[in-house]
């Protein structure tokens, strides 16, 4: 029953955060990272995971047309 | 400063965080339906109200960059998904709604928790929820006038979820599409807005940065939907010639 639930659960967060392609979150997460690298190195980078995400939307949406 | 004056900024700058969690918990009771969006609503509020009795003025100790961080990144993977499926879905069916499709159609659970609007709610209401609690205890205390902090901001939930639960009608009469594509955009944008914000990056205008952000994901959600719709009318052009 618990490894049920723990599949279960295991299947909502899958959904809830990959969704039908991976490629949106691993896009989102990569963007994140690289605007820390540059806040650290004190470049302003919040421009970049909007950009980022609308990239990867455009390109999700390309994909799942052809 | 003043009580009066305390409770008037308290009130205003919690009404800014009261208005992002109601926008979310309209937003996503909307698309997908009220029970479970209450539940997480409920949980985010009894778990807010614990957290406030527990620690009290040490409520600031809370590290709400990684909270923000979190929450942010959550919502924005989870707010680009319906963004991306409400333009396909008005690029394909207009704003005349997605007709009569199931509740399992659209994957929500006909009966039984639903988890995702559960979630969705419960992160947005105990993140903006701990919002306010700072910034009652951090004016309370600085003024040394935390009744009237509690006063204000009490007064902004009121007023701004009773707006809320008043504007709840007039969102569902929007078509299911077009409502997935502008709660999409609205997730996405706090989202990026939080993400952003829990790794120290500061936005250009604050809070307002939010309005660019929403304008920004329109901007793109409706030149993707008149591209997507532009290559269907192609398509269709050229079938009939074939």
């Amino acid at each position: 029953m618990i490894l049920r639930w723990l599949k279960g659960f295991g299947r909502f967060w899958y959904g809830f955060i990959i969704g039908d392609d991976w490629t949106v979150a691993a896009t989102v997460a990569v963007a994140l990272v690289v605007t820390w690298l540059l806040h650290t190195a004190a470049v302003a980078a919040w421009w970049l995971p909007p950009l980022a995400a609308v990239v990867v939307v455009g390109v999700s949406l390309r994909r799942a047309s052809r | 400063m003043s009580q009066s004056s305390v409770f008037v900024t308290t009130f205003l700058a919690a009404a800014v965080e009261v208005i992002e969690m109601v926008i979310i918990v309209v937003g996503v009771g909307s698309v997908r339906g009220w029970r479970s969006t209450w539940l997480g609503a409920g949980g985010g509020l009894a778990v807010l109200a614990v957290l406030v009795l527990a620690f009290g003025a040490a409520l600031t100790a809370v590290p709400i960059g990684a909270l923000r961080l979190v929450v942010g990144s959550l919502l924005l993977v989870f707010g680009l998904q319906w963004l991306r499926k409400g333009i396909a879905r008005v690029s394909a069916n207009g704003l005349r709604g997605m007709g009569e499709r199931t509740a399992s159609a659209e994957g929500v659970p006909g009966h039984g928790v639903d988890w995702t609007a559960l979630v969705l709610s419960f992160k947005g209401v105990l993140l903006e929820g701990l919002e306010v609690a700072f910034i009652v205890v951090s004016f309370g205390l600085t003024a040394q006038a935390l009744r009237s902090a509690v006063l204000g901001a009490a007064a902004a939930f009121v007023v701004i979820a009773g707006a809320g639960l008043l504007a709840r009608g007039l969102v569902q009469r929007v078509p299911r599409s077009a409502l997935q594509l502008l709660v999409g955009t609205l997730l996405s944008s706090f989202g990026t807005f939080w993400a952003v914000e829990g790794l120290g990056v500061a936005w250009p205008g604050s809070d307002a940065a939010i309005l660019v952000l929403v304008g920004w994901y329109l901007l793109a959600a409706a030149s993707y939907v008149g591209v997507l719709r532009r290559r269907a009318h192609r398509l269709v052009a050229q079938e009939a010639v074939r």
